[in-house]
This record gives C-alpha cells, sequence and structure tokens, in this order.
C-alpha cells in the first residue's frame, strides 16, 4: 500500500531523497558530541581556576586544538539544526520564521569560524 | 454551523503533565539554553586568543557570582540534554519505547543530571581548593 496521494502520484512528486538528511545530520553530531562533551566537560573540571598560561598551553597541545575544532563543527552544526526546528515549529509568520532561520544559520557559521579560528591561532601561535 | 462553534482538537494545557512530555519541552529548553551558553564558550576561547587581559576580563566574569551561576545552569542544562539526549538515541535505535521504560529511562536521566553536575562541581572545587 502506497502512503503517497494519488494527485502526488499523477504529478510524479515523490520523495527528494533528502527527507532524513536533517534527521541524520543531527543524530550523527550527537553521537559525535557525546564523547567530545565528557572529554571538554573533564578538562574544564581539572583546569579550575587555571592561568592564562596554563589554559593557552593546553589549548596549543595539538590533540586538543583538533578535538576542540571538531567539538565546535559538530556543536555548532547540532545547534544550527536544533534552532531550525524549534523556529519552524513555533514562528508561523512569514518574514520572522525567514529572518529567524538566516539569523540562526549565520550566526553558528560566524561562531563556530570565531571559535576555531580562535583555537588555531593559539595552536600555531605556540 | 458556525466555524467557531465546533469542538477543537485537545492541545497542550488539556493534558496533565507527564513525566514523557516535561522532559520533551525541558530538552528543547535546555537545548536553546546551551545555544546561549555556547556564545558564553565561544567568548571564552576568542578572550584566550586574545591575550592575558582579555582573558583576564573572561576569567574576572566567570569568576564572579553571577558568572558562576551562570555557569551552573549552563552545566545542569548540559548533563540534562546529553543524558536525555543519549535516551533519544537508544528510542532512535528501536529501544526503550514501553511506558514502563520510557519512565524509568526518564527518571534515571534526572538522576544521572543531578549526579553529573554534583560530581563535575565537587571536583572543581577540590582542584581549586588544591591550589593551582
Amino acid at each position: 500500500m502506497s502512503m503517497r496521494t494519488p494527485l502526488g502520484r499523477v504529478r510524479g512528486l515523490g520523495s527528494a531523497k533528502e527527507g532524513v538528511g536533517h534527521w541524520w545530520a543531527q543524530r550523527l553530531t550527537a553521537v559525535a558530541l557525546v564523547p567530545l562533551l565528557v572529554w571538554f566537560v573533564a578538562s574544564l573540571v581539572e583546569m579550575a581556576g587555571a592561568d592564562y598560561a596554563h589554559v593557552v598551553a593546553w589549548i596549543a597541545e595539538p590533540p586538543v586544538a583538533v578535538l576542540l575544532a571538531l567539538l565546535f563543527v559538530a556543536g555548532f552544526y547540532h545547534l544550527a539544526l536544533g534552532l531550525q526546528v524549534v523556529i519552524e515549529d513555533y514562528v508561523h509568520t512569514e518574514p520572522a520564521r525567514l529572518v529567524s532561520l538566516i539569523v540562526v544559520r549565520f550566526g553558528c557559521w560566524a561562531l563556530a569560524v570565531a571559535a576555531i579560528f580562535s583555537v588555531l591561532k593559539i595552536a600555531f601561535r605556540g | 454551523m458556525a466555524a467557531s462553534n465546533r469542538p477543537l482538537s485537545p492541545h497542550l494545557q488539556i493534558y496533565r503533565p507527564q513525566m514523557t512530555s516535561v522532559l520533551s519541552i525541558l530538552h528543547r529548553i535546555a537545548g536553546v539554553g546551551l545555544g546561549l551558553g555556547a556564545l558564553l564558550l565561544v567568548y571564552w576561547v576568542v578572550a584566550a586568543a586574545a591575550g592575558p587581559d582579555r582573558f583576564a576580563a573572561a576569567q574576572a566574569l566567570t569568576g564572579s557570582w553571577f558568572g558562576t551561576l551562570i555557569l551552573f545552569g549552563f552545566s545542569v542544562a548540559l548533563f540534562f540534554h546529553l543524558a536525555n539526549g543519549v535516551r533519544h538515541l537508544f528510542w532512535d535505535a528501536g529501544y526503550g519505547f514501553e511506558l514502563r521504560s520510557a519512565y524509568a529511562s526518564g527518571v534515571a536521566v534526572l538522576v544521572l543530571t543531578v549526579a553529573l553536575t554534583a560530581i563535575a562541581w565537587i571536583a572543581g572545587l577540590l582542584v581549586l581548593g588544591g591550589g593551582r
């Protein structure tokens, strides 16, 4: 039995095979974030009260810099996907909806790039 | 036959709040809250890249009573969203849908949130007390 409407079938419209893309990306980033966040929070706790030199030396360690970059990529991708769903659910008037979707996407990209640039700047400055 | 007199399908406020629905909306609220917390995280790392003075200003902010309160709320939201997110991943894989399991995992999420928050802050305070 097909779940498609007769009209849809007659028009030849159907799955664009991308419907699962958003859902899958949200799960994939979620799975990545579990170990990344456990590591990050444990590291922050270990560095409680640490001074500037200590923190910068930690960020500059190659494995730390790579993991931090991954954390920001997965985290802001996950955030963009999540906020998109929240906006789609609650913002119903058209200009506000489109504008907030664009602001969320741009904002998440900008924050992720700023954070990763900062990590790289510290890592390469030595 | 006025359309306005027709019964509407029941909406959220009709239902008694249940563990499942309350944790569901809390997951969303915590997620949005973590988005705000992410601003603080980016500020922290940008400040570290900008040099000792900017970093000291960031440390002063997070070290103040208000900053600590924000950090505490951030950590609660993080541990809740993390634990409940793992619960969601199990659901996505097809496990734990029975009503009893859904309630049991909900209780587990709440217990884990409290436990992880307590562990993180007690450990952090111990590190601070150790002097570094």
